[in-house]
């Protein structure tokens, strides 16, 4: 087979279908990577308009552009939509439509979690538009402190659009921040270990792995606050039990490390991009990447740094800021490696390094004004005022936008396979970076002038009408200059002036194909042995085309790929992909049913958008099953390898380890908050404790007892192809005995809408309920796919996955019911 | 009176400046905050200077570990952890020198706040209550003791020390002093919804007869 007739059968097997259709039933990651990054840059124009009218607000004192109700809406959408709908999607986006390419293969691990992914962040980013259209969009600033947003103070739909589209939105990250994951362990290119990984993989598992701890505090926050909303159960009301400082806690116990969730990305871009401007290989990589893994860890240790006015003990603050300033340190450990980078090679000031360069200005005076608000005396006097919105400004756009055009140019060649023509952007640069310091280095100084944040206006007196105009006026220098960009991206994407393969002359893998890149990526898989391989071999692009690597005839029709061992990269699975389908969008629409209903109070339609939502899922994963045992496959070079279903650790395993480290986060979080109420919050003990019961302990213990044991048994069973029923009914009895026992303690909780006591052990037990629930119905499908004949010893991999979530289910509700009735029969 | 031309020329002046400090706790604050500037202007130029010679100089590269030794080590690890282990150290001393500790001098007033505005009361005059306008002596630490009626507010008064927040079911106190009898603005400095922007108060700073007369109920 020559390289032109592999090119068309591989072609007709990936390709999504022609024309706009193919948007709603492509799996296919560079499809849905590019429909990520065209979406967040409409909410990023969308969010910036709205920067503009509040700049043009601020710009003259007694303004009356727009009242105080219209523009409370304005600035909470803007940080909320900059940051949900903007910043995190063009991670997704970037990651997405990148990492299969670099890391040498052919798609992400679960195409259709992308596609699902991408559907319920297009469907929750709408609600928040048409709240802004119809001017009921929330108003209580992007981090909806309470009791301003709880019922008393904000009765309105507004804040429940806030708490239920961006719950809508993080299902998006959460599914992405999985993906990623174990695309990144498991989908690689034959020899590419982890210490050959491309930088930027490195930098997006330690941010998809952070995204997976770091949300959960957010999303159990966002689900406690709405139901006291909804239901009247009392978490952040004080005179019910309750504390608001729970939420602030919960919030930056998110909020913080999302800063590093945005940065990292934008780190991983600069240390890809950097050494190929300047003609020479990344100084430091092990360094670096020890760096990234320490912020990570560093960046849950300083939330409280958002709360010191809050009336924490001194010494209590005096540790977080002591963390807050350490975080500095793997930060300057990366600039200085860049710089270091730059000594060692010879800069070329392309577009990419212009982006780079303003980058370094604008990043670093952002570390250095975080070094002074990590001073806690000094928060005291700044905090809340626009000091410290330009300090977050100069991080988030020196961070990340400015790394991010650098990719945009860089990558832009890749995306469209043309050349640039038009030369707009150069001074689109420098309209940029000149507004964006005249705007925010002005910020700093009216802050320190007493100009607090998210005031809608000023009087002349207060004396900051001088630095306001001209920060206004910079705001719209700014605007020009990234219009100018947009234009330069749009006027060069439709130019047709076909370009080189590899322009840059980089050594990353995403280099290796021809540009715009095909459906499935390579022709055949290459062996890696270094760090860039394109480096050490330039013609790797048409050795690859040729079928010089692995999987190199097409076969059957179907989308194949192959896993490696984590560490060593050594390939061990054959991975068969699904095609097309429509079954991602419905399932989205239908999971967002669930949300509208929760919206608007039709509580009628809940139990059935969720039916749906699990109907859709039992043929999510029935879809994927055969009935006959696949032999191993020969992927070229000699090498055959089994089917990952045939595996205990296919997949989807992997994928559900990864899950449940979130889903443990939120647990996690739920404990925390329950101990925090308990311990802090004022108007404790309650009026009654709950009542322990012998009886149900006993019933839900005996269930988290037998349940895993069965599962075990069943897991052993079928790999030797012997029965499994009894096995697996004895598993969903223990899980209906867990759930009856959570259900119980969820009806008997005391007073749930009276004391934070009560609507906390409700919240606990719904949980213990609800993965009891889910565990069933995993069982329930596993029997079905038993009886169908869709399972074998080679066929196995759904057991160790159900075996997982009992094994999760069974720690989760212990921990639940002793936490309930363990107090009760203590002396 | 070289501090206050300095001030004047910077454009540090105004009611609510940060920069123009009127009180112990504001002036310590400020210190730090020149501190901090002049350091961080040392820093960023010398990192901009770095960042800008590879674009002039042109010599062949040097050896990794050399590059890791100087960039990763010297100026990545050592240099940010003494300089960040110096001012942690001060931030520390000046925050510990701002609490509310006990002392003879030592006024207590108590600031509510609420989403239509501040109330302040006196422990020392009982039956005084006073709207929008706080009353303390000068020249004497005063403790206010914050608390709110409804949602999260800050109290602050930029001239004389730093905010602390008002949250339901906390109390939280807050040492404030004034070096001279006079009036200081204040603001609310939490958002707290619509009208959040017009929360402000102000805080009447007594000299000793003052105060005595004003504890002894004669109207303001």
């Amino acid at each position: 087979m020559n390289a032109l007739r592999r090119h068309r059968a591989l072609s007709r097997i990936w390709a999504s279908e022609p024309g706009f259709r193919g948007w709603f039933s492509t799996v296919n990651h560079t499809d849905l990577g590019r429909m990520f990054l065209v979406t967040a840059f409409f909410f990023f124009v969308v969010s910036g308009l709205l920067a503009m009218l509040i700049r043009a607000q601020l710009a003259t004192p007694h303004s009356a552009f727009a009242g105080p109700e219209i523009y409370n809406q304005i600035f909470t959408m803007h940080g909320t939509i900059m940051m949900f709908l903007f910043a995190i999607p063009t991670f997704e986006g970037l990651a997405v439509y990148l990492l299969p390419k670099m890391l040498g293969t052919r798609d992400l691990a679960f195409p259709r979690l992308t596609a699902y992914g991408y559907w319920c962040y297009a469907f929750g980013g709408t609600m928040l538009l048409v709240s802004m259209l119809l001017g009921i969009a929330p108003d209580s600033g992007w981090f909806m402190y309470p009791p301003l947003s709880g019922a008393i103070h904000s009765p309105g739909i507004n804040t429940d659009f806030w708490l239920i589209g961006i719950t809508f939105v993080e299902i998006s990250a959460i599914a992405a921040a999985v993906e990623i994951t174990v695309s990144i362990l498991k989908f690689r290119a034959p020899g590419m270990s982890l210490d050959r990984m491309p930088i930027f993989a490195w930098y997006a598992l330690v941010t998809a792995l952070m995204i997976l701890t770091g949300f959960p505090p957010l999303i159990l926050g966002s689900v406690l606050l709405e139901v006291e909303r909804a239901f009247g159960l009392p978490f952040f009301q004080a005179e019910l039990g309750g504390d608001s400082l729970l939420w602030q806690h919960l919030f930056w116990l998110f909020g913080h490390p999302e800063v590093y969730i945005i940065f990292l990305p934008a780190a991983g871009v600069i240390s890809t991009v950097l050494p190929v401007m300047c003609r020479t290989a990344l100084l430091g990589y092990g360094w670096i990447v020890a760096a990234a893994v320490a912020l990570a860890f560093l960046s849950f240790g300083l939330w409280v740094h958002h709360m010191f006015t809050t009336g924490i003990p001194h010494m209590g603050l005096a540790f977080f800021s002591a963390a807050s300033t350490l975080v500095a340190v793997p930060t300057s450990v990366q600039i200085f490696a860049w710089i270091g980078t730059m000594w060692r090679g010879r800069p070329e000031l392309h577009m990419p390094m212009l982006h780079i360069i303003g980058f370094f200005v604008t990043f670093v005076i952002g570390g250095l004004t975080g070094v002074m608000v990590a001073m806690v005396p000094f928060d005291w006097q700044v905090h809340d005022t626009a000091f410290v919105t330009a300090h977050l400004h100069y991080v988030l756009f020196g961070g990340f936008v400015f790394p991010v055009l650098a990719g945009i140019y860089y990558w832009l060649p890749h995306v469209t396979g043309r050349k640039r023509f038009f030369r707009l952007g150069e001074f689109a640069f420098v309209l940029v970076f000149t507004g964006f310091h005249v705007t925010f280095l002005a910020m700093h100084w009216v802050g320190l002038l007493g100009q607090r944040r998210r005031i809608p206006t000023y009087a002349p007196e207060d004396g900051w009408t001088a630095i306001n105009l001209v920060s206004s006026v910079g705001s719209f220098v700014l605007a020009i200059g990234l219009a100018m960009v947009l234009l330069d991206i749009i006027l060069n994407s439709v130019t047709a002036v076909r370009g080189r393969r590899d322009p840059w002359k980089a050594g990353t893998l995403e280099w290796a194909m021809m540009v715009p890149p095909p459906p499935y990526n390579f022709a055949s898989l290459p062996q890696v042995t270094d760090r860039e391989p394109l480096a050490r071999d330039p013609d790797l692009a048409l050795r690859l085309a040729r079928g010089e690597g692995y999987l190199d005839s097409p076969r059957q029709g179907c989308r194949e790929t192959l896993t490696v061992d984590v560490a060593s990269g050594r390939p061990d699975f054959h991975v068969t992909y699904p095609s097309n389908t429509r079954l991602p969008i419905v399932m989205s629409a239908v999971t967002g049913l669930f949300f509208l209903s929760l919206l608007l109070k039709l509580y009628w339609l809940t139990p059935l958008a969720l039916a749906g939502v699990a109907a859709l899922a039992c043929r999510w994963v029935w879809a994927l099953g055969r009935r006959d045992d696949l032999p191993a496959q020969d992927v070229g070079h000699g090498l055959e390898l089994p089917p990952a279903a045939a595996t205990d650790r296919g997949p989807g395993w992997w994928g559900s380890v990864f899950l449940l480290t979130a889903n443990a986060t939120f647990f996690g979080s739920l404990l925390f908050g329950f101990a925090f109420l308990w311990t802090v919050a004022p108007g404790w003990p309650p009026p009654a404790w709950f009542t322990p019961s012998g009886l149900e302990v006993g019933i839900g213990l005996a269930g988290a007892a037998t349940g895993p044991l069965a599962m075990r048994v069943a897991i052993r069973a079928v790999r030797r192809d012997a029965n499994v029923l009894a096995a697996l009914g004895l598993s969903f009895a223990a899980a209906c005995a867990i759930g009856i026992a959570c259900a119980a303690m969820m009806l008997r909780a005391p007073d749930p809408d009276g004391h934070a006591y009560g609507a906390t052990l409700t919240v606990l037990g719904a949980y213990g309920l609800v993965h009891a629930v889910l565990a069933a119905l995993m069982i329930a499908v596993l029997t079905a796919k038993v009886r169908g004949g869709l399972t074998s010893a080679r066929r196995r991999a759904d057991f160790p996955v159900a075996g997982l979530w009992i094994d999760y289910l069974a720690a989760t509700a212990t921990l639940i019911l002793l936490a309930a009735h363990l107090p009760g029969f203590l002396p | 009176m070289g501090t206050t031309t300095l001030v004047t020329l910077a454009g540090c002046e105004g009611a609510l400046s940060v920069v123009d400090p009127a009180g112990p706790a504001a002036r310590e604050i400020a210190t730090l905050w020149w501190v901090l500037l002049a350091g961080a202007t040392l820093i960023f130029a010398l990192v901009m200077v770095l960042t800008a010679l590879p674009f002039l100089r042109r010599d062949g590269p040097g050896s990794e570990r050399h590059g890791i030794r100087t960039w990763v080590i010297g100026l990545g690890l050592a240099f940010p952890m003494a300089v960040l282990a110096a001012l942690l150290a001060y931030g520390l001393v000046i925050g510990e020198r701002l609490l509310p500790r006990a002392g003879d001098e030592v006024v207590e007033v108590a600031a509510t706040g609420s989403r239509d505005g501040w109330l302040f009361t006196y422990p020392d005059a009982a039956d005084r209550t006073t709207s929008a306008v706080l009353h303390i002596p000068a020249g004497r630490p005063v403790d206010v003791v914050i608390t709110t009626g409804d949602v999260i507010h800050a109290f602050w008064v930029p001239r004389l020390a730093g905010k602390l927040d008002a949250i339901p079911g906390h109390v939280n106190i807050l040492r404030i002093e004034a070096d001279a009898p006079g009036t200081y603005r204040g603001l609310s400095a939490e958002f707290s919804g619509a009208g959040y922007g017009d929360l402000t108060f102000t805080v009447t700073a007594h000299d000793a007869a003052g105060w005595t007369a004003f504890l002894a109920g004669e109207p303001e």
